[in-house]
């Protein structure tokens, strides 16, 4: 029985206590995501956001969640029900899942795996998939079209976002995320590859569907796209995996380039503050970009979306790679 | 122990099972999601062997590209569920044939497998262990050092069937207007726009 005890149910329980701590935190967060993010864009138009629940609007999210908890769940006659239901919990599991192992500070990381970067890139790509069966099992056409469309751009740019995670791996000589941090003591990634950072960023908008590249949705042309037929918590899911996505590419921008938990410069006052505070901090910015994005650009028009793709970010990543393993090789560093 | 064994028993069933419903199954859109699960699965089995790197990379490339696509093209088919039923006997000999053939290869490529003389000398290699040489770096070893010449010629095959896909598929389609980014921004002020004064009342001129 103690054995029982020790090898198996005190490692579950410890495990599950590890999963909520983490769990929780990101769900606030996803909720105060879309405060900030209606905060930012009134403040970039002029206006002044949601200030009418709670204090400067504080509750407004925990308002909306509950609105939409209380609505009607409709599920269309023509739908495959089993998959229309399933397709919004897939996007936000897959969203949550990634997050075993992000480290969030030295040591503190629930799954220290060794292909940690593999397996955040296995989980990203299987994001399309929550998208591509709503939108065919919606049986509607705008729903169908916005997933064929979804389709196509994550599959295009999950290439170039893989070329670049290959240059960061080369770099850091391991595929363990703890590890990629801990090779950016002394000069994080993305001043050496800048234009990597700056590729992996704009890949990272069109994977996660957000503006300039929200084509999936097209509120103006497909009436909102995969999830036109979705009520209620099924339509709350995708919304909260949308920005649970955000801020998990916000995380892996942190951890790939912006030295995950270390603090700018090794002296005293910034190596006080806690790792997690950093790294908080980095997906906060990385979070901001995302929401100014959104506020500035308009949105792209499909082939040229397919050319930045394929004929720009592809070519440029892939020489990028050579030039990388050329500049580490004949400097000795591998 | 028990624990993994168990793992083991959930995964492999649940990968034969959903094989079987791939082949089984009415809806083609079915099919797929069902071959997806089985690529889950089969990930899953090769975790349990220690080769996480393997089972990350068929995720990758199966499960998030080849699988996609599959998807793609199976949910914009227009499916007739009865046609697709109707020669279902006719095939059935057809097909059970090429099932006997490719199981028979299988066979042989155990039996070979068994009895050729290289294989000994290859499973006897010293083999470090897992703490101090990665799945990435033992995998890198043999295809980079050890096999190069192949690796490079089965890149080359994958080429020329590339530039074959893309020969057979390309077409030049007359009166398709293009947008060309670089002539766009090249575009300058003075070739594009006149400006003129017109005196009142001339009309234009």
């Amino acid at each position: 029985m103690l054995m029982f005890w020790n090898g198996y149910a005190l490692p579950t329980v410890i495990i599950v206590a590890q999963v909520v701590a983490i769990v929780v935190p990101l769900m606030l967060a996803v909720a105060y995501l879309t405060y900030a993010e209606r905060k930012v864009l009134a403040a970039m138009q002029l206006r002044m956001g949601p200030n009418v629940v709670g204090w400067w609007g504080l509750l407004q999210p925990i308002a909306d969640g509950l609105k939409l908890l209380t609505k009607e769940t409709v599920i269309p006659s023509g739908a495959n029900r089993l998959l229309f239901v399933a397709a919004p919990m897939l996007s936000f599991i897959l969203a949550l899942v990634a997050w075993a192992v992000i480290p969030f500070s030295a040591g503190m990381v629930l799954a220290n795996i060794n292909v940690g970067v593999l397996y955040l890139f296995a989980i990203s790509s299987l994001g399309v998939y929550g998208i591509v069966v709503a939108g065919w099992a919606s049986n509607s056409k705008y729903a169908f079209l916005g997933a064929l469309r979804s389709a196509a751009q994550m599959v295009s740019y999950e290439v170039s976002i893989g070329f670049v995670i290959v240059t960061v791996i080369m770099c850091a000589g391991s595929m363990n995320l703890s590890k990629i941090v801990e090779a950016q003591k002394h000069v994080w990634f993305f001043i050496p590859l800048f234009p990597m950072f700056i590729v992996f960023f704009i890949s990272g908008l069109a994977e996660t569907n957000r503006t300039p590249f929200d084509l999936a949705e097209g509120e103006s042309e497909l009436v909102a796209g995969y999830f036109v037929e979705y009520s209620s918590m099924t339509f709350a899911l995708f919304y909260l995996g949308e920005y649970a996505n955000m801020i998990l590419i916000s995380a892996m921008t942190a951890v790939l380039f912006l030295g995950g938990w270390l603090p700018p410069i090794d002296i005293a006052p910034l190596n006080w503050i806690p790792g997690p505070v950093w790294f908080a901090l980095k997906i906060a910015v990385g979070l901001f970009f995302f929401l100014w994005a959104r506020a500035t650009l308009p949105r792209y028009r499909y082939d040229q979306l397919m050319r930045l793709g394929w004929k720009v970010f592809l070519p440029f990543s892939l020489l990028w790679v050579a030039l990388t393993a050329g500049v580490l090789v004949y400097g000795g560093l591998v | 122990m028990i624990v993994s064994a168990l793992a083991f028993y959930v995964f492999a069933a649940v990968a034969v099972a959903s094989g079987v419903m791939v082949i089984s199954s009415r809806n083609p859109v079915h099919s797929v999601l069902f071959l997806i699960l089985a690529f889950f699965n089969a990930a899953g089995l090769f975790v349990l062997l220690g080769a996480e790197f393997l089972a990350m990379i068929l995720v990758i490339v199966y499960v998030g590209a080849v699988a996609v696509l599959f998807l793609f093209v199976v949910m914009m088919l227009d499916i007739n569920f009865v046609a697709l039923r109707e020669g279902f006997m006719k095939y059935l000999p057809v097909g059970a044939a090429i099932g006997l053939v490719l199981l028979a290869e299988l066979l042989l490529v155990v039996g070979a497998w068994s009895f050729a003389p290289r294989a000994k000398t290859v499973l006897d290699a010293p083999v470090p262990a897992f703490d101090q040489l990665s799945n990435a770096q033992a995998l890198g070893r043999i295809l980079y050092t050890d096999n190069l010449y192949l690796f490079q010629a089965a890149g080359l095959v994958l080429l020329v069937a590339m530039i074959g896909a893309i020969v057979l598929t390309l077409r030049e389609r007359e009166g398709v207007r293009r947008q060309n980014a670089g002539a766009q921004i090249a575009r300058r002020r003075e070739d594009v726009i006149e400006i003129r004064k017109l005196p009142a009342g001339g009309g234009g001129q």
